[in-house]
């Protein structure tokens, strides 16, 4: 999912985690409607969900180990040996198993989104949700984050719902591709699709164009009533 | 006119809405108390948090404390010819009153800054969120157990608090000012009851501990998810704890008076 800041992409995404409650409308998962569901439902269904959050969200008090661990720990009754394989096999899935004794703040942004990615995948849901998965990373880590996104998703059978404004990283390897703009879907295909679109709004996000139908100055006075100056 | 009407009326309402949504948090913490206790070991972990954290200041102040009630107990009693009896004095104050009350502003300032800070950073973070949606409510993961922490902690350390007092005091009235010490420790096992006395005090922490750690916790968990808002709720924790600690404070020992 792209688009313009404000446009309405994470709000789409909270819809999907219902951190919102949609005021029409049904967003169904699996088959379910959301909305009407009670804590228990909600939890129930937020079981097989994960979600990686813009910074990683990890938590500043538990390690590395402790972090991907914790969902484990909250859901399960595994034995501690057990838990111990699984996190180790997450965390190496993401490479980061020689980190596993670190704090939070011991390690680099682009690593603490490795992090969360392996905490969001330790309970093997169906579903991954990404909030700016690729914001402020460098370009190393950029690309490690996307090659890595795809692969679990194949890897692990996910289905995997991005939204970033990051447009390179994320056609590469996206199946599918919505654009978001003032509230509505503007666009919606294949990446190819969309580079080749004659609409004018998905021309200029694609070009990266200044001015468009998103226009680059806010609207204002005529700029000579503004400056005092008579045309 | 209408407008200072609107404005009573939107300053009201907005009251309201505070008193509600502290409403709302204290039930949902007691709600979930029963699960969270099950895992004590993570309200043993919070005891051991918040209270070795404020172990030292506390011991500290109850020295100093200690010290200063045997030298003005002394200056009054000797007037009346019984100096003997400023361990009495200085026990008595210390645990019906001092202890508790002090702890407790120590506590909000030491502890309960701490707790606000936490959870409002976890807020900013985005941590509480992630929480709720790896499905794990943080009322019951993190609160609670904090609020319960709390609420254990408080009274230990005010045991702590008067007993250094009474160290201190006996520091001060023995070898200093040389009053007997037979007599200071006499008197004061004479004079102090362990329900009416010790008790009340007991109780009294133990309604601070859970004040001051709501009080806390609430700020915390609804301060404005940005570093002001974060700074703006830790402030208010120590002012609106400190507040309600000292008129707790009053209503408890006119209604321990009274019975």
């Amino acid at each position: 999912m792209i688009g313009t800041s404000g446009g309405g992409k994470t709000t789409v995404l909270r819809l999907l985690g219902r951190q919102l409650r949609p005021l029409s409308g049904q967003v169904l998962f699996d088959g379910q409607d959301l909305a009407p569901l009670d804590l228990d439902g909600l939890y129930a269904v937020r079981r097989r969900m994960g979600m990686l959050f813009q910074f990683g969200a990890l938590f500043t008090d538990l390690s590395v180990f402790e972090n991907v661990a914790f969902p484990l720990r909250e859901h399960t009754n595994l034995s501690e040996a057990m838990i111990r394989d699984l996190v180790l096999m997450k965390l190496n899935a993401v490479g980061l198993r020689g980190a596993r004794d670190l704090m939070p703040s011991e390690v680099s942004g682009g690593m603490a989104r490795r992090v969360a990615l392996a905490r969001a995948i330790a309970l093997d849901p169906d579903l991954v949700l990404y909030d700016e998965p690729f914001a402020g990373l460098d370009p190393i880590s950029l690309g490690v984050a996307a090659r890595l996104i795809r692969d679990l998703n194949d890897a692990l059978g996910l289905t995997s719902v991005i939204v970033s404004h990051d447009l390179h990283e994320t056609f590469e390897i996206a199946d599918e591709v919505a654009m978001v703009a003032n509230g509505r879907v503007v666009a919606q295909g294949t990446p190819e699709e969309l580079r080749h679109s004659k609409d004018p709004l998905v021309r200029q996000f694609v070009g990266a164009e200044a001015d468009g139908p998103v226009r680059f100055h806010q609207p204002a006075k005529p700029v000579a009533e503004d400056f005092g100056v008579s045309a | 006119m209408i407008a200072l009407a609107t404005r009573i009326g939107a300053g009201m309402r907005l009251q309201l809405t505070d008193v509600g949504m502290s409403a709302r948090l204290f039930f949902s913490l007691l709600a979930r108390s029963p699960r969270a206790l099950t895992r004590f070991v993570l309200v043993r972990e919070q005891v051991f948090y918040l209270g070795n954290r404020s172990l030292s200041i506390i011991g500290v102040s109850g020295l100093f404390v200690g010290f200063v009630l045997a030298l003005q107990g002394y200056y009054t009693l000797q007037r009346y010819g019984s100096a003997e009896a400023v361990g009495l004095l200085v026990a008595l104050s210390l645990v019906r009153e001092l202890g508790p009350v002090v702890t407790a502003l120590l506590f909000a300032g030491r502890a309960g800054t701490s707790l606000t800070a936490e959870i409002g950073l976890m807020k900013a973070g985005e941590q509480l969120t992630a929480m709720e949606m790896m499905a794990v409510d943080p009322v019951q993961r993190v609160l609670a157990p904090r609020f319960w922490g709390g609420f254990i902690a408080m009274p230990l350390l005010a045991a702590v608090f008067s007993a250094v007092g009474i160290i201190g005091g006996w520091l001060v009235a023995v070898p200093l000012i040389g009053i007997d010490s037979g007599a200071f420790w006499s008197q004061m096992q004479g004079g102090v009851a362990v329900f009416a006395d010790v008790g009340n005090g007991v109780v009294k922490s133990l309604v601070f501990g859970l004040t001051v750690s709501f009080i806390a916790l609430l700020q915390g968990y609804a301060c404005k998810p940005t570093p002001e808002g974060v700074s703006e709720a830790t402030t208010r924790t120590v002012v609106l704890s400190s507040l309600a600690v000292l008129a707790l404070d009053f209503m408890l020992t006119a209604t321990m008076f009274s019975i």
